[in-house]
């Protein structure tokens, strides 16, 4: 132990001698660990928040019983099952309006509320009592409470006028619910003697058949590993994690190339201790030992920087999954034990990955081999030669996955791949590229440019491969986004038709409002609108209704259509089905479809697909009247106004002065393409986030492997001061051959970028979100990150500049007084 | 103490199998010190690197003590040469990242015989005391030679092998490390086998062996 001690010492005192090389490899391993745990943490909050509201009072975590035909049933059942031997407890949902915000409202029965439904963790043991007697409570999240900008213990009325319970702050509940008890529930929801479901616990017991009870007016849905929620938002996770992993691996090249240099430069020590009587197998170990310990207090550093980084994101993410999906993250980061193990273990998985190839040669150690602290040049031609072997065996890999997959997991690899490949070929490249140079000049000095070039790449190539992937990745998504944008925004001037767009606060206030509409000869049309979630085939799906109008047959977004769509439509018996519902169901014109709903089963046939961007849910496009027959207790609130522009103003002024609406269900169409851009601008602000990390990532490789380097460059560099050429001069070379690779590798970049985005668009986005966009280039945006690479390769660069132009001739001289 | 019974050695080139020992004798006693001359290529560093384990034979005995070093494995052959030996190579192969104190003082601690009165001794001998602090590379070649002697004495071996120690050296350092270092195998008792192409540097020691064409001549 104690000799094992001592070798650790010594491999340790390599790095107190070289703290800048230490740095490096800790700033690496920090690096990759924070961005990865950081990623984590925001992937984990999300699930638990999904956990959450899908385990509190019965989500889908509880196995349970609902209408056959979707909508809610006689309470009676409930009774009649209680009789049977049914553990069953009762659960009636629906959404309020409280101040003009829309809230899910739960009303549970706590005495028969199965223990796995976790009640009483939410209401408290204490609390049943005040929770069951009058005047009762109304539970809810500290995010809701903010959110609607109410106090605890307040009674706020919603806006049909009824009362709500007292508040009661509970913060185990999931944001954007309330809880009340189930009566109080009937009575808000104007649902008497009716339930939305029945949750069964896990009482054994004799119990009579549920046919013999309920007839076949209940199904029994059986709980779901993953929740509606999970499903859809899996994609968005998917894409956070694959930033995540993207840039912990560009912080591994940082570590690979800072373990490779350090144990380069430690070789001969190792043939020492070997000498000295250390056994190979006590100098691997101690060896790991080292890099496990380096591992370990990187770790828990990247783990706090990961921390941070997910605090700062976490709103961000939390807009984008509210703004996409309707999740409900709370704003404050809650991590489990297993994320800090995680942390740590990733960072020492890193460490030994990023090892491998040092580890591997210190296995193979010959001892009597002649000391070459930079064998691995004389092996480059090999080297190369297996690289550029190997990208062509990772393209073709991308190849036959982008040829034979269909899936997310297929499009993630290609990309995968695809940016892999080019990091193998980079060096194959940027070699052909300078052997090319050194063969068109006769020059000596720029002979040596080009030489030295060749023989600086083998310690560069791993900085150069992180700027290559970076900058793709900046590119790819940069042009991703930049074209959803584009399309976006002409996709919303057509959903976006009318002029104002208004949400009464009661179907009462809704008719009266339609009413004194007509009597304005500025509204040119009242169009109203209105959408229910249902399922079909097993999956949430919107049903969209809206007017026959030649608004929406002139300026709906259609991708395909029938030629007589729109008057389908209008019968009710045609159905217009946004892409991605059309791709997740492999749905075409003219197929049958038959949607449950509480009146029956409604049969449609598809006659045209459109483009519905943002959305998770697949949705269908129905005639609001058909929709109006099928779901006769549908929110019949929402309209569309069609004005003159010119009138926009006075009548949103009068419509407020009129019904007392306000902005929150009041608005022109400005304001609401400019709060949906908003919307979808923040969803892309992590990725953007990311993007800068990663780059900035590339940059700190970039830096720490030519300080790395600038040491080992004497013996190159002081021949030529030797023979006359200034330092200012030899500074100058050596900046013109940082900054003419850098380029080279930036200008590789920019076409693996666009293809980056190509596999974005047309392979990622199409199986995450189920949309496919037009490609377009951006030149000015590929010129600007060319600059910005550009600049990021001069910073790194201008440092080992400046310390050779202040380098005393000593130094220089040294080099030669040394030679052996 | 050493005795090398037949030993050969052979590697293979690009074209064809090169015998470098072949069948070489050879022993050296306890106190002893002996010179190993020969043209270059005649397999003078090959032998030595066998002796201390380096390298493994292709038949033939070296028995060192009562331990037959030839048939052992690498991890005995590492506690053979931390134990029992003290190298010293033209290269002088010190850590760079050790303090001098710390050079010297490192065989002696990892094989657990770590004596400061010794270390002291040595230190002062070697005329040391001034330059504890400073680094390899601070130090001339003649320094950072007496160095790698001292380090290879600290633990105090039974024998000391010794490859073109003076070969990076000019004549007057050459003779001073020289002397040192068998002022201080006389005072340890050890065995001395140095390696040298100076026949003026070999007649120095007690024996002066030749080899040619891997056999002793």
């Amino acid at each position: 132990m104690r000799r094992a001690l001592w070798i650790l010492a010594v491999l340790l005192s390599h790095w107190r001698r070289h703290p800048m090389q230490f740095a490096t490899l800790l700033i690496g391993l920090i690096a990759a660990t924070a961005l990865w745990s950081g990623v984590q943490a925001l992937n984990q909050q999300a699930r638990i928040s999904y956990d959450r509201a899908a385990a509190a009072f019965g989500g889908t975590r509880t196995p349970m019983l609902v209408a056959t035909n979707g909508g809610a049933f006689a309470q009676q059942l409930f009774v009649d099952l209680r009789r049977a031997g049914w553990p069953v407890s009762p659960v009636v949902e629906g959404r309020v309006q409280i101040g003009g915000r829309s809230v899910r409202l739960l009303g549970i029965e706590p005495v028969t509320m199965p223990v796995e439904a976790s009640a009483a963790t939410e209401i408290g043991k204490a609390g049943a009592q005040a929770f069951l007697t009058p005047p009762g409570q109304a539970l809810i999240a500290p995010e809701t409470l903010a959110r609607l900008g109410l106090t605890e213990g307040a009674t706020p009325a919603l806006d049909d006028a009824t009362k709500l319970p007292p508040l009661k702050l509970q913060p185990q509940l999931t944001p954007g619910v309330l809880v009340v008890d189930i009566g109080t529930a009937q009575k808000l929801l104007k649902m008497p003697d009716r339930i939305s479901r029945l949750l069964i616990g896990s009482a054994k017991g004799p119990r009579a058949s549920l046919g013999s009870v309920a007839g076949d007016q209940l199904r029994l849905v059986q709980p779901d590993a993953e929740t509606d929620l999970e499903r859809l938002t899996d994609s968005f996770h998917l894409n956070l994690t694959a930033f995540g992993l993207l840039s912990f691996f560009v912080g591994l090249f940082i570590v690979n190339s800072a373990i490779g240099l350090g144990f380069e430069q430690r070789l001969p020590m190792l043939r020492t201790l070997r000498a000295c009587g250390v056994s190979a197998r006590q100098l691997n170990s101690v060896l790991v030992l080292e890099l496990v310990s380096i591992a370990l207090v990187a770790g828990a550093i990247g783990l706090i920087c990961g921390y941070f980084i997910a605090a700062s994101l976490l709103p961000d993410v939390a807009a984008s999954l509210r703004g996409l999906y309707g999740a409900q993250i709370p704003g404050q980061l809650t991590l489990k034990p297993e994320w800090w193990f995680a942390g740590l273990a990733i960072s020492i998985v890193g460490a030994l990955l990023a090892a491998t190839s040092s580890l591997l040669k210190a296995v193979r150690l010959s001892l009597l081999a002649t000391a070459q602290p930079y064998a691995w040049q004389q092996a480059q031609h090999r080297w190369l030669r297996l690289q550029g072997t190997g990208a062509l065996l990772v393209f073709a890999a991308a190849g036959l996955a982008l040829w034979l997959g269909d899936s997310l997991i297929a499009g993630f690899f290609v990309l995968a791949a695809l940016l892999l490949g080019a990091a193998l070929a980079l060096p194959v490249i940027l070699g052909i590229v300078l052997v090319g140079g050194e063969r068109s000049t006769r020059r000596p000095l720029a002979t040596w440019f080009w030489a030295d070039s060749r023989l600086q790449l083998s310690g560069l190539s791993l900085a150069l491969m992180a700027l290559l992937l970076a900058l793709a990745v900046n590119v790819g998504v940069g042009t991703m986004v930049e074209s959803f944008s584009r399309t976006f925004t002409g996709w919303l001037d057509g959903r976006l038709a009318s002029e104002i767009y208004l949400n009464a606060t009661s179907e009462k206030q809704a008719v009266e409002i339609k009413t004194w509409l007509k009597t304005r000869p500025d509204v040119q049309a009242v169009l109203p609108g209105s959408r229910t979630d249902l399922q079909f085939n097993g999956a949430p799906i919107e049903l969209l209704g809206f007017a026959d109008h030649a608004t929406y047959r002139d300026q709906w977004p259609l991708l395909d259509s029938t030629s007589d769509a729109w008057d389908r439509v209008r019968s009710g018996d045609g159905a217009l089905v946004s892409e991605q519902l059309s791709l997740r169901m492999k749905l075409k014109l003219g197929d049958r479809l038959g949607v449950s709903t509480p009146t029956g089963t409604w049969p449609m046939e598809v006659v045209a697909v459109y483009a519905d961007y943002g959305n998770p849910k697949g949705q269908i496009g129905v005639n609001i009247d058909a929709l109006v027959k099928h779901v006769p207790d549908i929110s019949q609130t929402r309209m569309g106004l069609r004005v003159t522009p010119a009138a926009v103003p006075a009548l949103i002024d009068a419509i407020r002065t009129r019904f007392g609406l306000d902005g929150r269900n009041l608005a022109d169409q400005t304001t609401v393409k400019t709060e949906s851009l908003a919307i979808f601008n923040r969803t892309f602000a992590v990725t953007a986030a990311l993007n800068a990390f990663t780059l900035g990532v590339a940059g700190v490789a970039l830096l720490t492997s030519l300080l790395t380097l600038s040491n080992s460059r004497l013996p190159q560099l002081a021949p030529l001061w030797a023979i006359g050429i200034t330092r200012r001069r030899l500074a100058g070379i050596e900046l013109l051959k940082t900054l003419s690779v850098a380029l080279i590798t930036s200008l590789l970049a920019l076409p693996l970028g666009l293809l980056v985005a190509w596999c974005l668009i047309a392979i990622v986005n199409v199986k995450a979100f189920g949309w496919r966009l037009p490609f377009h280039v951006f030149p000015l945006q590929l010129v600007q990150l060319l600059g910005v690479a550009m600049l990021a390769s001069l910073l790194a660069a201008l440092l080992p500049i400046l310390k050779l132009l202040r380098m005393q001739p000593a130094t220089l001289v040294k080099v030669f007084a040394n030679e052996r | 103490m050493l005795t090398v019974r037949h030993l050969a050695k052979s590697y293979r080139s690009a074209q064809e199998q090169v015998a470098v020992l072949r069948g070489v004798d050879l022993s050296v006693a306890a106190g002893e010190s002996v010179a190993l001359t020969g043209e270059s290529g005649s397999g003078k560093s090959t032998l030595l690197h066998l002796i201390a384990g380096l390298d493994e034979a292709d038949s033939g005995e070296i028995q060192l003590g009562d331990i037959v070093v030839t048939g052992l494995h690498d991890s005995a052959r590492a506690a053979l040469r931390r134990d029992r030996l003290g190298l010293v190579f033209q290269q002088f192969n010190l850590i760079p990242s050790l303090s001098v104190a710390d050079n010297l003082a490192f065989q002696s601690r990892i094989s657990g015989k770590h004596d400061t009165a010794w270390q002291h001794e040595l230190t002062e001998r070697l005329g040391l005391g001034a330059l504890l602090k400073r680094y390899p590379e601070q130090l001339s070649g003649g320094q950072q030679q007496r160095v790698a002697i001292g380090r290879a004495l600290a633990s105090k071996p039974v024998l000391l092998l010794a490859d073109e120690p003076t070969g990076n050296l000019d004549e007057d350092t050459a003779d001073d490390v020289l002397k040192l270092a068998r002022d201080l195998v006389a005072r340890t008792g050890c065995g001395f086998l140095m390696v040298t192409h100076s026949e003026r540097l070999a007649a120095t020691l007690d024996r002066h062996v030749h080899l040619h064409a891997g056999l002793i001549a």
